[in-house]
Formats: structure tokens, sequence, C-alpha cells
């Protein structure tokens, strides 16, 4: 690479080096994806894969779909009405798009953690037990409930205070209640949309640090604004970026996808090398 | 004014000595009024109620609860309000029974599962049924109700449930405590449903979408969100159609068929304490039947109030529980 730029993120090197790819098992193939609202495509042709216990993180500028494209992967968009999506999603080999699959038990086995720290108005264990109760895994709730707490990194705080409501919690242990809710009944791919955007640096870096122990157990994919957050969590960095089409169409596109270190010290597109270095718009 | 008038310093008002604000003076005025205003009025009805059953109250005492009785006939004028109770607690909480789960089951058709093309057009429709006049449903109970249930639905219960003591013969004329029952279920679904709708409509999408993204079905999200957030809510609505069941007067005399009875079979005549101070007031031709049909209207009062104040206890307590009132967190 001839040109030099100045990365405004120092990527950090405590990251384990990816595998070579060849060693690296895909867990989504994502292939010609379009999404849809009414009649305005939100993103437009996206293939890339995710691979399995790798971090993989999606940047972009707002409104470039990245919400979108996440909520794709757990079939959340179904339930906006006017949403419609072509292309095929493969989970480990199985088109999750297809029309005779049921979104639920996809939604077992990929969780999601919201933007918003969207706790329900229960207590802190019953936050964490209920899926798991109508999940059918009744066994040992109790030791589950410690589990899936110590995971996220709550345990110690609430342990004491486990019939309060979980809204009594300050939006950072919210946050972490619902990653703790998500991995209780043990999902195979935890999504992220933005799960530190409301929170402050202290309990931003507990949920990193969560992601770094837990991505031997998880997938994890996070969507997330922040370079910083993406240098020092993902494995893997999709770049998302919107473009004009004709008519003055605007929609998602994926740039650039590659590990994170080449996003950020030597990406191969401009438009990525312009938004890591903060040329954006 | 010229831009010369406007200052850039902003203008500090001295913190110390209050100032009298027209607005907020004239605002507790007529706040003050009109709380004033209505603890006046509610302060003279109950007056007048328990002035014009002296009489009736001075000649039966307590013992009026408890007869079963109506004979204006003069000289031998004997009156109880022992039936007409039985009435009004068979026919309300019978309605209320049926109109819960239908109602909460409309609210949650339109506003989970029904498709967008058909919530506009149902929900208009219970809507209207809503603004349809009492005494319209009454007529209609009458006509077109009583006898469908009568022929249907009356003597299918009484062969199947036959051996329970509720379930008897059918009714003659198709007039029963059973088509009041209905009746009133049509009258109150409508308050209830639009209610609860309201009270889903309010659950966060972001709480709904965090149960799905667990994996559950839309029912489980509904009993384990849904439910439990609008539950305080429910219950205060359910009361709101309580208290409308107990005190409707015009249809239920339309078709309870009026017998100062207390009888097990829902397809019997009988009477409730409202209906009967609809239908005999106009009638009343000695002081002591007035005066009785106004100690009626107390004990309806009386027992109305007592009804609300458990069911507000009630809902006090299910909304501590679970740490939700409507619309927000404790
Ligand atoms: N529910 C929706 N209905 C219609 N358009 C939507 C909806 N959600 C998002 N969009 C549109 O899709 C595009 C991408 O949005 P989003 O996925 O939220 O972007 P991001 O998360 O990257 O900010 C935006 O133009 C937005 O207006
Ligand atoms: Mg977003």
């Amino acid at each position: 690479m001839s040109i030099t730029i100045e990365p405004t993120v120092r990527v950090e090197t405590r990251r384990q080096p990816i595998p070579p790819r060849e060693r690296l098992e895909p867990i989504f193939e994502v292939e010609g994806l379009d999404a849809i609202y009414g009649a305005k495509a939100a993103i437009k042709d996206v293939s890339m894969e995710v691979y399995k216990n790798l971090v993989t993180a999606i940047i972009g500028p707002s409104g470039c779909g990245k919400s979108t494209y996440i909520r794709c992967f757990n079939r959340m968009n179904d339930l906006i009405p006017t949403f419609r999506q072509t292309g095929t999603i493969r989970y480990h080999g199985q088109d999750i798009c297809a029309s005779n699959i049921d979104p639920v038990a996809v939604r077992r086995n990929i969780g999601m953690v919201f933007q918003r720290p969207n706790p329900f108005p229960k207590s802190i264990y019953d936050n964490v037990a209920w899926g798991c109760r109508v999940l059918g895994m009744k066994e040992d709730l109790d030791a589950r409930v410690e589990r899936a707490l110590t995971q996220a990194a709550l345990w110690d705080e609430v342990k004491d205070r486990l019939k309060a409501s979980g809204l009594s919690l300050s939006g950072g242990q919210q946050q972490r209640l619902c990653i703790a809710r998500a991995i209780a009944v043990e999902p195979d791919v935890v999504l992220m949309d933005e799960p530190a955007s409301a929170l402050d640096p202290i309990a931003t870096q507990a949920i990193e640090q969560l992601m770094h122990q837990l991505k031997s157990q998880y997938t994890f994919v996070i969507v997330t604004h922040n370079m910083q957050q993406a240098a020092r969590v993902a494995d893997m960095t999709a770049f998302f970026s919107i473009s004009q089409g004709g008519e003055g169409e605007r929609y998602g596109e994926l740039i650039e996808y590659d590990a994170t270190e080449k996003i950020f010290t030597a990406p191969s597109d401009k438009r990525t090398e312009d938004y890591v270095t903060g040329r954006f718009g | 004014m010229s831009a010369a008038d406007i200052s850039t310093e902003p203008t500090r008002r001295p913190f110390t000595g209050r100032r009298v604000r027209f607005g907020d003076v004239s605002l507790q005025l007529v706040a003050g009024a009109a709380a004033l205003g209505v603890t006046v009025l509610v302060g003279l009805i109950v007056w007048k109620i328990v002035d014009g059953s002296r009489l009736a109250i001075v000649k039966n005492g307590w013992a009026f609860l408890i007869r079963v009785a109506w004979n204006p006939v003069p000289g031998r004028e004997l009156y109880g309000a022992a039936s007409f109770l039985f009435g009004t607690v068979l026919t309300s909480f019978g309605a209320l029974l049926i109109a819960a789960p239908l109602s909460i089951g409309v609210a949650l058709f339109l506003t989970e599962l029904a498709p967008r093309v058909i919530q506009g057009p149902v929900t208009a429709l219970v809507e209207t049924l809503a603004a349809v006049p009492s005494v319209l449903i009454g007529l209609w109970g009458i006509y077109v109700l009583g006898p469908v249930l009568r022929t249907s639905i009356e003597s299918w219960l009484h062969t199947v449930f036959g051996f329970i003591p509720l379930f008897g013969d059918p009714s003659a004329a198709g007039a029963s405590i059973f088509t009041a029952i209905i009746v009133l279920t049509i009258m109150i679904l409508p308050i209830v449903s639009s209610i609860s709708r309201e009270l889903f409509r309010e659950v966060p999408s972001e709480l709904k979408e965090g149960a799905l993204a667990l994996g559950t079905t839309r029912w489980e999200m509904v009993r384990g969100v849904i439910f439990p957030y609008a539950r305080g809510g429910i219950a205060a609505a359910l009361i709101l159609g309580l208290s409308r069941a107990m005190g409707e007067a015009i249809a239920v005399t339309q078709v309870v068929g009026g017998s100062p009875t207390i009888q097990w079979n829902l397809f019997s005549t009988g009477d409730t304490l409202a209906s009967k101070i609809a239908a005999a007031y106009q009638g009343a031709v000695t002081s002591l039947q007035l005066s009785s049909l106004i100690y009626l209207g107390l004990v309806l009062l009386v027992f109305s109030l007592l009804a609300n104040l458990v069911a507000q206890w009630i809902v006090r307590r299910v909304a501590r529980k679970h740490g939700v009132t409507r619309g927000g967190h404790v």
C-alpha cells in the first residue's frame, strides 16, 4: 500500500489475530440482500459472510441501513408491515428468509440486544428467567439466571436485590440486564444494535469487555456508529454507506468488508478511508 | 420596536418577592369553585336520597335489605330490596364475567393480530356499538335477542349444564335475568374493549420486540409483557364496566321480566335495583312506595360505592405488585 492514512482510530492490539480465512466457519452467508420499506430500498445488494465466534462490527453513517440490516438476521423486520426483502441469508446453510421458515424458531437461535435498554417491567430475576421459562428451560433456573447475570458482568451488583424491579437499575446496568436476558436462553448468535449508544464510557467498557469474554461461546454482530468501539471489539468490520441511485434515490450499500485492522489502517475503498479518517460528510 | 430596543442583556428577575400572577390566581379560583360545586352537588344528591327514603327507613329499618317483597297494594304494603339487590349482583357480575374475556380478546385482536385492512372497520364498529342508546339495545333485546336466546342458547345450556341450578328451565317468553346479562354484556363490551385497546397500544414496542427477540411467540409475548403492563388499567376499565352494568336501568327493565323474586335459575325473570326504580317510579301511588323506591336508590348508591372501593383497592394492589400503573412505571 502506497497511501498512508492517518487513522483517527488507534487499533488495539489486545485482539487475537484472526485465523486464516479458510479456517473460518461462516455462520451467515448473505447474498444479494435487498431490504425495502414500502417502495423505498433501505439497503441494496448486500453480500457478505459472518464468521462463527468472531465479533463482526457494522459501521457507517446514520441512515445507511445498519439497523435494518442487522434486523434481517433474526427476522425482526417481519414486525414492520411495509417491509419486504429479497435475496438470501443462509444461517448454517439454511435460508432463513424463506417463507416456510418460522421466525420464532430463528429468533430462538439468534438473540438481540437493542439500542435503548428495554428491560421488562418485572423483577431483575424475572427479566432473565422469563425467557427461559417460556422457552421451557426450567431446570436449575436459579443457576441459569446467576450464570447469565455473571456472564453479563452484572451479578455482583444485583445479587442482593434480585427481586427489585429491572427498571430500578441505571442505564448501563439495564443494558447488561438485557444482555443477560438474551444470553440466558443460550442463543447461537447475539445481535447488538448500538448497544452502548445510550451509555456512559464505563458502562460501555463493561459491555465491550463482556463481548471479549463471551465470544468463544457466541457469535456477535454489533452495529455501532462509534469507530473506536468497532476498532476495540470487532474482528471483522463491514462499512456501509449511503449511495445515490438514479432519480435521487438513496440507499445503503456495503462498501467494504474486511478484517478490522485492514479497514482502519489500509482500507481499499476511498469512501471507507474518508469515513474512518473522519473526513466523511 | 427597533433593533436598538432589543437588549442583549438577559433580563433577570429578582428571585425574592412573590409575584401575583393573574393566570395562576384565576385558575385556582375556577378549579376551587368547580371542586366545591361538585362536592356540594354530591352532598345534595345524597341528602335528597337519604331524606326521601326516611319514611321507608323508619318503617322497615335494616329488614328492608333482606326482605323479598314488593307489594304496593294499599293497606297490605310490604317492601324489601333483597330480590333487587340479588338481581343487580347477578346481572352485573354475570355481564362482567362474559364481557371481560370478550372485550380483552377484541382489544388484543385489534392491536396485535388483525391485519391492517380490517382493524379500522372493526374498531369503528365497536365504537358505534358504544354509541347506540341503551333503550334501543333493550328494544332489540326484547324483540330479537330474547326469543333467540330462549330457543337456542337457553335450551342448549339447560340440556348440557342442567345439573347446575343456574341453568334451569328456559324462560317462557325470552325475558329473563340471562337476557339482561347478555344485554349488559353488549353495553359494557365497547367501553372495556376500547380502553383495553388504548392500554395495549401504549405498551412500548421496544418491550414487545424485546420479548419476541428471545424467540417467544406472539401469544407468549402478550401474556408475558402486554398483559402485565396493562393489568392495572384493564382492572380499572372493568370497574367502569361494572359500574355501568349496575346502574343501567332502562335496557334491563325492558328485558328482565320485572319480578321481585330470588331464583337461581338464570332463565327465570327477575329484577334489579336500577330497573325497579325506573319501572315503578311513575306509577308510585302511596308515599311509602315512593319512599321505598328511593330507599332502593340509596341501597344502589351504597352498593355501587362499596363495589367501586373494593375494585379500586384490588387495582391498587395489582398495580403495586407489578410495579406498573397505567402509562408508566412506579
Ligand atoms: N420502519 C421503517 N419504515 C420506513 N422506513 C424506515 C423504517 N425504518 C428505517 N427506515 C428507513 O430506512 C433507512 C435506514 O434506516 P436504519 O436502518 O434505521 O439506518 P441506521 O440504523 O443505519 O441509522 C432510513 O432511510 C430510514 O428512514
Ligand atoms: Mg440504527
